[in-house]
């Protein structure tokens, strides 16, 4: 019994871990969709608008202010991303816009530290870290709240994108670009949009992960989590995202704690490339990657 | 406005992808209002390149427009983005059944209706779906598994969403069944004489274009090199024999009236 209670507290943590890779992977997924480019600045967005939250923080604003600021800030970023970058660069080859999102990133690393210095800065967002007891198992609070706000996020996201004017024509650029402009669709605008939401998607991340492990440049490398999640969920599937990020989040804590032992620990690092791995060699468009509808 | 003048005319383009191959070398035509006018030609003639050129679409395709001028509705058009020609009227049915697969039919048709904002959009779904009917049996279909001819429908149905006075119909023909290029012109005959609609139709099929048209154009290496009242074109022995393929003693295959005057490689 005890052990089985153990197996659920380990799997629930999973869970909550897997709803927070699911949101960083979304950021991507988004962007993918929308103009088939991987955005190599997503990570590098986290700590923009981490800093951006906790330097508004320091100026003494409370936090639904620093919150709103912060998100206006993620806004601006997206629409001069798109006039400045994204625009000029229309019609050419994925890989050069590939390859701007690297030099935007860096930009923005060294753009947000010249604003807000480098020292690492901890980061309270008032969440109690106490565990809670909840059906006989042990749940950690604060891995709770953030699992909860990122999954009502994805929710909106989803729901947005799924029953909105704009998520249609989201949808419909995603699909067919030119098909989508003709129909009187302003790709401008949408790319915005979805850089916009990028940018919400990067603050959430960067406030929880950041109240984590404190923020500093290594929250950039939180994007690294998000790799597995869509090598396994594939690049344009927000459904896959979602379900490959719980994959991830449970799997890894069970082969850390179940398969850990016998090869020394530290599995919970490389155990999802593993696993994304073996998912590309079976499936290379990942579980739910489309394969684009059509009739042969 | 110049409510007297074309309603599109475009003047003497050039149009060169990837700054190296020059396509267009100064075509010039005109569309009245309320004209059903046809651009006809060869594979590779520019008649797609000229509907491009029209939409502002080249861009994405490092295209450009690189000498002439485009006027719809009297005013200057080259330059805008695409998606502002929607909005003033002027829809482009793309070339090979552009339907968003993933989405439904409906939601194709819906995003047909995006620069609209005028809360008459139900209504004209219900037009689009009594004009189509096969499109209102298979509404929540992803618009990837229709046939080929019913995707055809979906993409005019949402242009018409848009509610246009003109329409770029780029080869509606292509791949359809002889019974349903007959059905596709006869609704765009029929949306020209009820509701005005302005057509300029790129077709490779000429027979079925001419019959249908009131006046043609023939492009050959990206230039006009015929044009005139579609029965006259549909009459002139030189078209009868390359694009008609009414007369015996022609070459096979239709070559091009150009081709036989001078090697192409040359112009
Ligand atoms: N994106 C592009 N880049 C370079 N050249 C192109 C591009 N698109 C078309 N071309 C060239 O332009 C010429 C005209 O092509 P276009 O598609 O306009 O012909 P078309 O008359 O529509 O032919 P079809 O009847 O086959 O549709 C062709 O020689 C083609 O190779
Ligand atoms: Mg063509």
């Amino acid at each position: 019994m005890g052990d089985f209670s153990f197996f659920l507290e380990v799997v629930v943590g999973g869970l909550l871990s897997g709803v927070m890779y699911t949101l960083v992977a979304l950021g991507f997924v988004l962007i993918f969709k929308a103009s088939g480019v991987f955005n190599f600045a997503q990570g590098a967005m986290v700590l923009f608008a981490a800093l951006t939250f906790v330097g508004f923080l320091e100026f003494g604003l409370p936090m639904w202010a620093a919150f709103l600021l912060a998100l206006a800030a993620m806004l601006a970023l997206a629409v001069a991303i798109e006039r400045t970058v994204l625009r000029p660069l229309v019609g050419q080859d994925h890989m050069i816009l590939f390859m701007a999102t690297i030099g935007l990133s860096i930009f923005l690393e060294g753009f947000a530290q010249l604003i807000w210095g480098t020292k690492v800065r901890g980061l309270d967002l008032g969440i109690s870290d106490e565990p809670i007891e909840i059906g006989g198992i042990l749940i950690s609070q604060f891995d709770l709240s953030a699992a909860l706000m990122a999954a009502v996020l994805v929710a909106v996201l989803s729901a947005f994108f799924s029953y909105t004017k704009v998520g249609r024509a989201l949808r419909a650029v995603a699909d067919d670009t030119q098909a989508a402009q003709v129909a009187g669709v302003p790709l401008g605008f949408i790319w915005a949009v979805v850089w916009g939401a990028a940018g919400f998607i990067a603050l959430v991340a960067g406030l929880v992960w950041g109240a984590r492990l404190g923020v500093q440049f290594a929250l950039t490398l939180v994007a690294l989590k998000a790799l597995p999640v869509m090598i396994l969920g594939g690049f344009n599937s927000i459904a896959g995202a979602i379900v490959a990020g719980l994959v991830i989040g449970v799997s890894e804590k069970l082969a850390e704690i179940y398969l850990g032992p016998f090869v020394g620990g530290g599995i919970e690092n490389w155990f999802p490339y593993a696993l994304a791995i073996a998912v590309l060699l079976i499936r290379p468009a990942g579980l739910f990657g489309a394969a684009r509808i059509a009739r042969v | 406005m110049s409510a007297q003048g074309p309603l599109l005319s475009v003047a003497g383009i050039e149009v060169m992808y990837s700054r190296l191959a020059l396509v267009l070398r100064g075509l010039t035509l005109s569309v009245p209002r309320g004209g059903i006018v046809a651009l006809l030609g060869a594979n590779g003639a520019g008649k797609t390149t000229t509907m491009k050129a029209i939409a502002n679409l080249l861009r994405s395709e490092r295209g450009e427009v690189t000498k002439g001028a485009i006027h719809y509705d009297g005013a200057r058009i080259d330059g805008l983005d695409p998606s502002d020609l929607a909005r003033r009227g002027l829809s482009l049915v793309m070339e090979g059944r552009h339907a968003f697969s993933t989405l439904s039919v409906e939601d194709n048709l819906k995003v047909g209706a995006y620069s609209r904002s005028d809360g008459a959009v139900a209504e004209s779904l219900e037009r689009v779906y009594a004009t189509f009917p096969r499109l209102k049996e298979r509404r929540h279909q992803p618009a990837g598994l229709l046939s080929g001819g019913e995707q055809q429908m979906c993409v005019i149905g949402r242009a018409l969403m848009a509610r246009p006075r003109m329409i770029l119909l780029d080869e509606p023909s292509m791949g359809l069944a002889p019974l349903l290029v007959e059905e596709i012109f006869s609704i765009m005959q029929q949306l020209n004489a009820e509701a005005g609609v302005t057509f300029l139709l790129a077709e490779q099929n000429a027979a079925v274009a001419l019959r249908y048209a009131t006046y043609g154009y023939l492009v050959e290496g990206g230039r006009v090199v015929r044009e005139g009242p579609a029965r006259a074109l549909a009459a002139d022995p030189e078209i009868r024999a390359s694009y008609l393929g009414l007369d015996a003693s022609a070459e096979a295959d239709g070559a091009s009236l150009a081709a036989r005057r001078r090697p192409r490689w040359l112009s």
